[in-house]
Parts: C-alpha cells; structure tokens; sequence
C-alpha cells in the first residue's frame, strides 16, 4: 500500500471514529427480565445483580466466565485457617465523593442481614463471617468458624455501601434514586419501576471507563417484542435472544450477535424420597408399583441412557446448548474432564430395565414448567418419547413454573425437569444445593427436590468445603461430582448457551452468568481500530 | 337517591371483600410465593427467615385477618417483590393505562361511529359492505398476534413508529402523561389502536344498527316529508338518538379496557397497570394482586353506579330501585 493510500485510510478511519464518538456515546438495552430493586441488598435476582454491578462494586468480582477477580478488594489471603485478609483499593470514591474504607465494608456485612421484609436476602453470604477486624483504613480481617475457602467467591455478590451515606437508606430510597450511589461505572440517573433504567458515566470511576455517556436500560420482557425493538433498531442489544429468532438473526446483515456457554444446567430430577410407591410412576396397568423403581440405580441409568441428548440439543434448542454430563462446562473449577453423557441406546436401556426386573418396562408421569425455560415443555415431551421408546410409557405435564416449583419442592412428583444456574462458577454450589443431603443445620441440599442422598457425596463435599487449597479442593469436588453423577442421582441434559443479539458496530463481552450490563458493551469499530 | 346509593355502596364493599378472600385463597392454592421469590441459592435457614418476613408463616385465615385489619386501616400491604405499598405502585402505573384507555376509547368513537353511519345509511353499498366485514375481523383477531403484526409492520418494515415502550412524558400534577408530547403520542400510536381495534368494531356494529332502526322510525319519517335538509335528518334527529345506547356500551367498554389491557400493554412493554398485574401474577406478588383486583372491582362498580344514575337523568322513565 502506498504512503497516500495509508494516510488516507488513517484519516477515513479517524474521521469514521470521531463520527462515530460524537453519535454514539449513548447505548439503548433491552433486557427481557424485570429489575425488581435497586438496593442491593434486598431481592437476590440476576437481573437486580447485573444493574448493582454498574451502579455498585463488591470487594471482588466475576469475569466473563465467572472467575473471580479482584474489585474494590487489590487482594486478598487466607492468614490462617480460619481468617481471610483483603487489602482494599486506595483512592476509590463513592459517585457523592465519600472515600472508601473499611469501615464501608463493615458497615455493608451488618446491613445484609437486616434489610426488613427482604424476600431473598444476601445474608447466606455474610453469615459465615463471625468477626469483622479494621486492621487499617484499607485491611480488613474476617474470621469465621471453620475455614471458609469460598469467602473470596462469595464476596462478589456483596455490594458494598457507604457508611455516611446509607446509615439509615431504606429500599424505597435505592428505588426513588437518591440512595443508589455506588462505587460502580455508571450512576443512576433515573428509574422507571418496570419500564426503564437511565444511567450516566461515573467519570471518576477508578477502573476502566465505560464507553457509553448516557444508557437507556429498558426491561422488555416479550420475547418477540423485544426482538422487534432491536430490529426496529429502538434498542442497540438485547438479551434472552429466544432460541426460534435465531435462525434469522444470525443471516441479518444488520446484526450481530454474541454467544458464550453458560453455567445454567437443564436436568431430571427423580423422587428419591420414597422406598415405596412413588406418586407417578404406575405399572402397565395402571396399578402403582410397591417398590419405587426410581431407586434402582439401574433403572435410573436406563431412563439417562434412553435420552438422545444432541437431538434435543440440535432440534429442540437450535443448537443454543450443549449436552452435558455434569454440573459445569469444560474450563470451569471443578469440571470433570471426560465425565461425558452416555451414549443413547434405547436397546442397552431396554436391557438395563429387564436386568432390574422391568422387561415389559412400566408408566411414568414427566413433569416440568412451560414457561422458564427456553423450550422447557418441547424438552420433556421430546424426553417423553424418548422414554417411551426404551419401554417406560411416559405422560409428560408441563406445568407454569408458580404451580410446578412448589409441588416439586413437596416431593409430589416422580420425575421433573429443573434448570440450575451455577453463578459463582464452581463445582461446590450445586453439589452443596442439588445433590447434598438435604440438611437444615449444614445449609445442604435446600434444593434437592428429588432427596437425592448418598454419604460418599456428602463426605467428599464436606471435606472439599473445608479445604483452603485450590487444587486439593478441586479435586475433591470432581470427586463428588464423579460419584454423584456415577449414581445417577440427577440426570444432566444440556448446558444453556447465552446469547445476546446487536447492531452491527457493537462488540459485547458475553458473559456465562448471564448478566447483561453496560460496561461489557463497546463500539466494534473503536476495538478494531485500536487493535491495528 | 340516598338509599339506593348506600345499598350500591354496601353491595361494592360486599363483592370487595369476596374478592380478597378468593384471591388469598386462590394464591395460596397455586403455589408458595416464597419458593418463586427467593434466590435458589438459599439455603433452608434464609428461607425459614423469607417466609417469615412476608407473614407466610401464619396460617392461612391469620394472615387474611391480618390483612383484613391493614386493610381497614387504608393499608393493603406491601408487595413482596419491591418492598413499596402494593397501592402506591398501582396508582404509579394508573395514568399510563388510564391514558391508552382513554385513547382507544376515543379511537373507537372517532373511527367507529362515522363508519357505522355510513354502513346504516348505505347498507347495500359495496363500501358497506366491506366495512362489515372488515368489522369482524376486528372481533376475533386476537389482540396479542395484531399487535405484533403491527410492530412488524410499522416498526420494524417502515420504521414509522417506535416499536415498544412508553415515550417522553409531561408531569403534571405530580403523574406523568405521555399524551401531551409529540414522542408520548408516537408511542401510544400502535397500543392504543391494538386495544381499540375490538372496541371500533363493537361501535360500528352498534352505530349500523341503531341508524337502520331509527330510519323507520316515524319521526324521522315525518322529518323528511316535512322537507329537512338529508344532512340535517342524519345528524340532528338520527344521529342523536343512536348515541345513547353507544355512549352506554363504551362506557361500560371503558372499565374492561382498563381491567384487559395486559395483553396489549405486555406485547408493546407499556408499563402500566396491566403489565404491573402480569409480572406481579407470574411471581404470587400477593399484595399487589389483591390491590389491583381491589382497584378494579371498585372501578366496574362506579362506572355501573354513574351509568345507572345518568339513566335516570336522561330518560324519565327509568326509576332507580328503592327510590320508591
């Protein structure tokens, strides 16, 4: 290329950014889930977190693929067993110019747990913490009772408040506004309960500046709706892309989208609360069957085996998941290399089911919800046939998720599909809530619905959990993870996919807890550049 | 007047409290609103601790009585979602849904009535003819695919009008209008036609009707053969006499287009009442449930009282019950 034509490629291109900065320093969202608080402390909800995190910050954070990272903390350790040191950020200010310290940190650990009337309090996070020590105005001490590794990763859903400022901040007054001021990127500059969210820069913000000066957060909670403002170009990016757009928005040369693999997990859960009959399941006839045949493990890896997992991948989800074997994704803490879902065979399923005294098979009932999932009810119908092709003759009921979770949580049903996502990206989440003993005083299996129990699991997790070193613990959880699913104590179908649509010209970084935010949006064309 | 009035009023707060019993009951038949609520990472001690904090763990009639008491008190409770006074957040959203009420209601008179008037006056005509038929579409489309197409069309394919949302607004008196900006009405444009589109159909039915009616009518007989002008005929001696039973079904109309306009408010993401009531549903927000239903109970039962009362203004004949 010759010197002229370089230069003048270097003007179009500045000449193309300058435009381009001038116009679009304003970015318009569309979020399909309703943001029910702006207090942080008061309604745990993802969308609530992906709004605190532009206007808040905790004393860490998550990346795009939910490690964790430092934030207001610089870094921290584990002093001894029991005690955990952050050393906080010099220089951070509140948007109202208030400094930073500790005792913000500390004032924020007794407010979580007394937010009044809070539906879903934070306080699972803080209460491990028995002791909170200000060694100096930015190093902070923890102790708690037992050694805690997860502390660093569950600091990020804490966001931390100031002292001066929220000593008596109700929710109402996070909601009205004057009370959202945070540490974070963006301040809030009004809201509108249910409709939209406006924000502006934080230029003071101690880390990387957001590129965006004014955003429109605007809840559309439609799904055709909400692809229709982007098309209609209203909004520059949503969310929750419904998996039937897809197809179609991917050829738009308008668009763009953005697709990253999530942490959210579709999966069977089977009654193992009852030896004896267990409320759907019946014989051929219709009469129940003494002997609940969920509880044969053997029955259990049939019914697993019988599933044509990409099938429902390919045709069901449009290719927005991928099938899964486990709790987590490839690349996430505790994922277990190789441990890959069986073949579908309904022929080895057939034979598994006569070698545990089924040969004519029996009924089943399938249930599931219809309306949280992406194609929840088309997945256990698929699953239904499925089932049904091996022997066992399935009935599926898809029920809305406001009847369907309560009854599954009272053990009323035989089989059920259930969605889990793993937020804080490692492997003792959802062996601590969906295959754990459920255990009122340990806080284990609060969401084991079938009553999964199996003592190798449960020793392997404790141990795990009280395990400060990473890799030690690690291989632990693996463990567990093996066991558990060797046993076929759930049954794992697919792994969501997140994807988030765009005007062409957007760059978004995608991130695997599904959190849509601001700051992760930048113009494509100002990356590009930069980069040559 | 007065007894009648006062048994109207004990009738409304009868039919209140029924209504607040069902929909305590019927939330509690459908499922555990803290189980919906509460973040799964819960684990059994903070979910004891949520189910106290809403009063759920009260027995069922307790916590009807405990309402019941706030209730009387002007205090229908705090919704569980955004922790602000389940009425206070109704109220917020009342002037978005009162105004697209409005608008459709207007829409259909305006389109509606001319229309009508000319199908009853020409009946055989071609045009006539369309304009019946057109008219049942508008009956049995459903609302929800109408008003897709609509965003399809003039939003997405000509780009004319925005595609959801509610636009700029004007505060006045302390609510926020959006009628009164050029954006608010761009906004309202698209819903208030979706809302209004079975509403321009019903009038039109209603206006043909009534002007076959009245043509055979005597009078209007006698008006012609005293040689008044066709125009003056339709206008004067016609027309007025078809707007009664018109007015009286729109403004019947107009408390079920308030009540029912959460799918079209949904499918636009007009943040009204409507929407407010589905999100609520969706997640057993109990309080803001009952409000609503409160606020719309009472709403059917005024605008019954002031039909009934204008009756009895309007035509002589009509006696209100225990007057007598």
């Amino acid at each position: 290329m010759t010197k002229g034509l370089q230069a003048a490629a270097a003007a179009a291109s500045l000449a193309f950014l300058l435009a381009g900065a001038a116009a679009a320093q304003t970015l318009t969202m569309g979020v399909g889930a309703p943001v029910t608080s702006l207090d942080p402390h008061y309604h745990q909800l993802s969308p609530n977190t992906a709004v605190a995190q532009m206007i808040f910050g905790g004393l860490t954070g998550t990346d795009g693929s939910a490690r964790v990272v430092a934030n207001l903390a610089e870094s921290w350790r584990a002093v001894d067993e029991t005690t955990w040191e952050f050393k906080l950020r010099q220089g951070v200010r509140f948007h109202n110019g208030s400094e930073f310290t500790a005792e913000d940190v500390a004032f924020t650990f007794q407010r979580v747990p007394n937010v009044p009337n809070s539906p879903s309090s934070y306080a699972i996070y803080t209460r491990p913490i028995r002791q909170v020590e200000i060694v100096d105005s930015h190093t902070l001490r923890l102790r708690t009772a037992v050694p805690y590794p997860l502390m660093p990763t569950d600091l990020a859903n804490i966001m931390i408040l100031d002292r001066e400022t929220h000593g008596s901040a109700t929710t109402e007054g996070f909601n009205a506004g004057p009370m959202a001021v945070g540490t974070g990127p963006f301040r809030m500059a009004s809201h509108r309960n249910g409709d939209r969210i406006e924000f502006e820069r934080n230029d003071a913000y101690w880390g990387t500046r957001p590129h965006w000066q004014r955003v429109t957060y605007r809840m559309i909670t439609n799904d055709a709706a909400r692809t229709a403002a982007l098309l209609a170009g209203d909004v520059e990016i949503i969310d929750q892309v419904p998996t039937s757009d897809l197809g179609k928005l991917r050829v738009d040369q308008r668009l763009a989208l953005s697709e990253v693999t999530g942490l959210r997990l579709i999966f069977l859960g089977f009654d193992h609360s009852r030896t004896e009959a267990s409320p759907f399941v019946t014989d051929n006839d219709g009469k129940p069957i003494p002997q609940n045949p969920l509880k044969d493990v053997r029955v259990r890896r049939a019914l697993s085996m019988a599933i044509d997992r990409a099938a429902i991948v390919e045709r069901v989800m449009e290719g927005a998941a991928i099938p899964s074997g486990q709790f987590l994704p490839d690349g996430a803490f505790g994922h277990v290399p190789g441990l890959v879902p069986p073949r579908p065979d309904t022929e080895a399923a057939k034979r598994l089911l006569a070698e545990a005294g089924f040969p004519q098979g029996f009924r089943l009932t399938l249930h599931g919800p219809n309306d949280r999932y992406p194609n929840d009810s088309r997945i256990i119908q698929a699953i239904g046939q499925m089932w049904t092709r091996a022997g066992v003759r399935t009935s599926v009921e898809a029920l809305p998720w406001t009847t369907f979770i309560g009854r599954a949580s009272r053990q009323e049903l035989s089989s059920f599909l259930v969605g889990w996502g793993t937020s804080s990206g490692e492997a003792s989440n959802p062996l601590r809530n969906l295959v754990a003993t459920a255990d009122r005083d340990k806080g284990y299996g609060a969401s084991n619905r079938g009553r999964y129990s199996n003592p190798e699991v449960d020793r392997l997790l404790e141990a795990g959990m009280r395990e400060l070193d990473d890799a030690k613990r690690e291989a632990l959880l693996q463990q567990a993870t093996r066991v558990a699913f060797e046993d076929v104590g759930i049954v794992p179908l697919h792994i969501q996919k997140n994807t988030w649509a765009m005007r062409r010209g957007l760059a978004h970084n995608a991130r695997a807890d599904e959190l849509t935010r601001a700051q992760d949006v930048r113009p494509a064309a100002t990356a590009g550049t930069a980069a040559r | 007047m007065t007894v009648f009035l006062l048994r109207r009023l004990l009738q409304a707060g009868g039919v209140v409290l029924v209504m607040s019993l069902l929909v305590f009951v019927g939330v509690f038949a459908i499922g555990d609103p803290v189980e919906i609520l509460i973040s799964p990472e819960a684990d059994q001690i903070e979910r004891e601790r949520a189910v106290k904090a809403l009063g759920l763990d009260l027995p069922l009639w307790q916590q009807y009585l405990v309402f019941l008491g706030k209730a009387l008190q002007g205090d229908l409770g705090r919704s569980f979602v955004f922790n602000e006074p389940a009425l206070q957040l109704i109220l917020q959203r009342m002037p978005a849904t009162l105004e697209l009420a409005l608008g459709a209601t207007l829409a259909a008179l305006v389109i509606g009535l001319p229309l009508g008037l000319y199908a009853g006056l020409r009946p055989h005509s071609p045009v006539s003819r369309g304009i019946m038929a057109t008219s049942i579409l508008g009956f049995s489309l459903p609302t929800f695919w109408v008003g897709l197409m609509l965003i399809m069309v003039f939003a997405v394919q000509l780009g004319w009008l925005p595609s959801t949302g509610r636009g700029e607004t004007v505060e006045i008196l302390g609510t926020r209008w959006s009628f009164l900006t050029r954006d608010g009405l761009a906004h309202m444009a698209m819903p208030a036609l979706n809302l209004a589109l079975f509403k321009i159909s019903l009038v039109i039915r209603l206006t043909r009707a009534g002007v076959r009616e009245t043509m055979l009518m005597d009078y209007v007989k006698f008006a012609r053969a005293k040689g008044l002008s066709p125009s003056r005929v339709t206008f004067v001696h016609v027309f007025k006499n078809i707007l009664i039973p018109v007015v009286t079904v729109v403004g019947l109309e107009f408390g079920g287009t308030i009540a029912f306009s959460v799918v079209t408010e949904s499918v636009f993401a007009w943040p009204g009442m409507g929407k407010l009531i589905i999100d609520s549903i969706n997640v057993l927000d109990r309080p803001v449930m009952v409000a609503y239903l409160m606020i719309i109970v009472l709403l059917f039962i005024t605008i019954n009282l002031l039909v009934d009362i204008t009756y009895s203004v309007l035509d002589p004949r009509v006696r209100l019950e225990g007057k007598s």
